[in-house]
């Protein structure tokens, strides 16, 4: 695992990635309550869906918390960079552990290409007599064939199963981070699935 | 009564003749997980989670099936050991269809506390995502082949408790399911009982009752060996 980039006196730089998940584990972020207080003494969020406006991801993060499989080119193309940028990667969530509900779409057709058979599933199938796919390249992002784990697509440091990983969960992950000490994963508390 | 001897992660121990290695391992308390054994069955040595070192045997031995003999030198939790069982439980993870998240027996799932003890964080080997049914034509229960692990617990428990051998395993391979009768509907097999002793064996949630949704299952796997005991002892728990 990368150490993160922890000098004396410098504030650590956070990150929170939204890929195909619900958001719950942004909720559960959120229920971190007044954790955020001394995590704000400690850390700059600098990239986040509940916490910042800023759409492009930046450089030299240090750790990142990344919620939701990988189901679309956007979430790939994001994927990447977050690792490219980042010094510690933490895998947020069973949606990204597992690909979990998302990845309930790679039962379809033998999940070698389970986009093609969700959309039309959901676009012709059950529609009235108007249905028709989705397209709008460079807008709407293409399925992936295959519905992935973090980890299938970019090395992961840390895995924060759960779904969602509860506030107590996040909070004992992060402490020991934000010291440069990697959390102790292990038993019910910190491990289960679900 | 005779009694042999053996050690246990250099514990002395002394268990009555004919007691397998895996008693043999709970008197040394050594904490040896197991997923398709359970007391009151005949064990099968399906899960492989119960595997451990014999010193000179040359290979590993599962310790439900595998009889304590005089001078035995066992070891369980070797690195080695440690590193077979969470492989085991990531394989169990990666064959089959197990969300926890949407599961009716999530917090109360063998297979999600063992991935616990075994320190499973995530699994190395990608998921398949095998084609499997859903057998709802029982009026009382539904059996979800797609969190089925294959432990044949209900195989067995029908068999030897209930005496009405229900089911059995079809096919081979990786096309290995829990078949109903002569692979019928669960629902059209004159010979289940409707005794339910399936689905409290059940580790996973793949044998459920209908009015159970999400994280409602909350199965009694004691009772096999509640029966065995009271059948062939004539002793209850209450008494």
């Amino acid at each position: 695992m990368s150490p993160p980039l922890s000098a004396p006196g410098r504030r650590l730089r956070l990150a929170t990635v939204w890929l195909a998940g619900c958001s719950g584990c942004h909720m559960s972020f959120l229920d971190l309550d007044e954790f955020l207080f001394d995590l704000a003494e400690r850390a700059d969020v600098v990239f986040s869906p509940v916490g910042t406006d800023a759409k492009i991801y930046p450089e030299n993060v240090d750790i990142a918390l990344v919620e939701g499989a990988v189901a679309n080119v956007d979430n790939l193309e994001l994927a990447l960079q977050v690792r490219e940028r980042t010094a510690l990667v933490i895998s947020f969530g069973d949606c990204a552990v597992t690909a979990n509900v998302p990845g309930l779409r790679n039962l379809l057709d033998g999940g070698h290409d389970s986009a093609k058979a969700v959309l039309e599933r959901g676009y012709l199938e059950l529609a009235d007599a108007t249905g028709q796919l989705p397209f709008a390249p460079g807008i709407v992002p293409e399925l992936l064939p295959r519905v992935l784990p973090l980890h299938a697509v970019i090395p992961v440091d840390l895995y924060l199963p759960g779904c969602p990983p509860s506030a107590e969960r996040i909070r004992e992950a992060i402490t020991p981070l934000l010291a440069g000490e990697r959390p102790a994963m292990e038993g019910a508390a910190m491990l289960r699935f679900g | 009564m005779s009694v042999v001897t053996l050690t246990v992660n250099g514990h002395d121990v002394a268990v009555p003749a004919g007691a397998s290695l895996l008693e043999a391992t709970r008197v040394a308390q050594a904490g040896v997980p197991t997923l398709c054994h359970l007391d009151g069955l005949t064990p099968v040595a399906a899960c492989r989670l119960c595997l451990v070192e014999v010193e000179g045997s040359g290979k590993l031995l599962a310790a439900c099936s595998t009889a304590a003999a005089e001078g035995m030198v066992v070891h369980t939790h070797t690195p080695q050991l440690q590193e077979f069982r969470r492989m085991a439980v990531e394989l169990i993870f990666a064959e089959g269809n197990h969300v926890c998240a949407v599961c009716v027996a999530n917090t109360h799932c063998e297979l999600q506390d063992m991935a616990v003890s075994v320190g499973m964080d995530h699994s190395r080997f990608p998921y398949q995502y095998p084609h499997r049914s859903v057998d709802a034509s029982h009026p009382q229960f539904t059996l979800d082949h797609n969190r089925c692990i294959l432990c044949t617990r209900c195989v067995r428990v029908c068999d030897e408790i209930e005496g009405a051998h229900v089911w059995d395993i079809g096919s081979r391979g990786g096309h290995c399911h829990i078949v109903a009768g002569l692979d019928e509907p669960w629902g059209q097999v004159q010979a289940c009982t409707s005794c339910g002793k399936c689905v409290e064996v059940c580790p996973t949630g793949a044998l459920f009752r209908n009015s159970d949704t999400t994280a409602e299952k909350q199965p009694d796997a004691s009772l096999p060996a509640l029966l065995r005991s009271a059948r062939e002892q004539h002793r209850w728990n209450n008494q």
